[in-house]
């Protein structure tokens, strides 16, 4: 029988949502890890029982969690993130020199092809991985040590690297991105990188057209088509054809091109979602009305959906991470928001409903999908 | 045997009840209880205390016998109601944030 399991990270622990493929009758399990702040957990698509989880907390610091039954039992694996070599500084808030310290995972990206290689996506900016179930962490240094990384500096929420995309196409071209200084690309398998920002345009920084110091908050890709890209960025929502060698903006119509998640349909690879916030200052949607917004054209062109999302007095946010799609005949999408709630769309966006609406602010969103 | 009081959410962590207490060979300092609890409790390696530094995690304090040995030197013998099992060193975790 056809399911579905999402994974919710929160301020306040993990929950798994269970539901069959019709997503209209929902089992709630959690909170997991209960009190720590739960930035990320997502499944290994080569095993869907095998899933990491990133557990963390201002007290004690970094646990990575590990399950080998789709979440009903977790066992704390490797926590120990330790920069290759000499850490270095990168540019603090006022510009001055900054060594690197490791505060958080962001983001875990089990492989494509086995359940016991992951990435990590870290705080303060940089790439870790693991051959061995997370036991065991080493840094891909070749992207903080490419020549640019003492120029980065960290946006409001900290220097994360928080985006981690691994081309299906090829196993050795991963894209990352960092707030706040840009996207990276590699292509052999993350010895070397190079920024990936060409086309961004980002007023508040001294030169707009740098190349890094730009404020990427979200990357997304279809998987049958690994070189076009779609971006969330500080300001302006952006596409690439060419494996982001170039941007070019596709904000079009949207009544506000700030905002955090970003996320393309499992069917249709032109079609876009994001979910458009006020303002870098007001993070909570215009109007008080949540609004997702979608894209059939591959952007510039886009809609919003508002069936059963709330259409007053609603102050929320959407973090990066807290979009995903189901792979379900009928395209499920999903996001949770910073009150709590819990949103799925069985039919591509047309209509909404609520899974749960009162768990801590969610920071992750994770589905997988059970043919 | 040194006793221990962790706070609950390492206690959790480490799936222990109440307590702990762990053998200590030699003098018996910061350094040298909190290198048997890890030896212990391996999971707890990183939460009390950097994993290369060994310096105490900023949020994290060390209390026993009503004192606050947060601040003092790591090979410090701690005191000898702690040595003797009449008083647990505790790992708290400070008051801050929400």
């Amino acid at each position: 029988m056809s399911g579905v399991r999402v994974l919710v990270g929160t301020r306040k622990g993990a929950f798994i949502l269970s539901s069959d493929g019709k997503r209209g009758q929902w089992a709630v399990s959690g909170p997991h890890f209960a009190g720590w702040e739960i930035y990320h957990l997502k499944g290994s698509p080569a095993n869907p029982d095998r899933l990491y989880a990133s557990q963390s907390s201002g007290w004690f610091g970094q646990v990575i969690q590990r399950s080998d039954d789709g979440g009903k039992t977790w066992e704390p694996v490797g926590n120990k993130f330790t920069y290759d070599g000499i850490a270095g500084t990168h540019q603090w808030y006022d510009g001055t020199p900054h060594p690197w310290e490791f505060k958080r995972v962001w983001h875990l990206e089990p492989s494509l092809t086995d359940p016991d290689a992951v990435y990590a996506g870290a705080e303060d900016a940089a790439l870790f991985r693991s051959t061995d179930g997370g036991q065991n962490w080493e840094e891909l240094s070749g992207l903080r040590g490419h020549g640019s990384g003492p120029h980065w500096q960290p946006g409001a929420g900290g220097m994360c690297l928080h985006t981690i995309l691994l081309d299906p196409a090829d196993p050795r071209r991963i894209f990352v991105a960092i707030s706040a200084a840009g996207a990276f690309r590699t292509d052999d398998g993350g010895r070397t990188w190079r920024p990936i920002n060409r086309g961004l345009k980002s007023g508040s920084i001294p030169n707009p057209d740098a190349e890094v110091g730009h404020c990427v908050h979200r990357l997304a890709m279809h998987r049958s088509r690994p070189a076009v890209l779609f971006m969330q960025k500080h300001w302006a929502v952006m596409r690439s054809d060419d494996a982001a060698d170039s941007w070019r903006e596709v904000s079009g119509n949207l009544p506000t091109d700030f905002g955090f998640a970003i996320d393309v349909h499992a069917h249709e690879p032109e079609t876009v979602y994001v979910v458009p916030i006020k303002s870098d200052s007001e993070h909570y949607p215009p109007d008080g009305k949540l609004r997702v917004y979608r894209s059939r054209t591959g952007g510039n062109e886009w809609e919003a959906l508002t069936n059963g999302l709330p259409q007053r007095d609603c102050y929320v946010n959407v973090l990066r991470d807290a979009m995903a799609v189901d792979s379900l005949d009928s395209c499920g999408i999903y996001f949770g928001t910073t009150g709590g709630q819990v949103y799925v769309s069985a039919d591509g966006g047309d209509r909404w409903d609520p899974i749960v609406r009162d768990l801590p602010a969610v920071l992750s969103v994770e589905v997988q999908t059970f043919a | 045997m040194i006793r221990i009081g962790l706070p609950p959410h390492l206690r959790t962590l480490a799936r222990v009840d109440g307590e702990v207490r762990v053998d200590v060979d030699g003098q018996v300092t910061q350094r040298t209880v909190l290198d048997a609890l890890e030896a212990r409790y391996p999971v707890l390696r990183g939460t009390i205390r950097d994993h290369v530094t060994l310096r105490r995690r900023p949020f994290v304090r060390f209390f026993a016998c009503e004192q606050d040995l947060s601040h003092e030197p790591p090979d410090l013998p701690l005191p000898d109601a702690v040595a003797a099992e009449a008083e647990p060193f505790l790992v708290i975790g400070a008051i801050a944030g929400g």
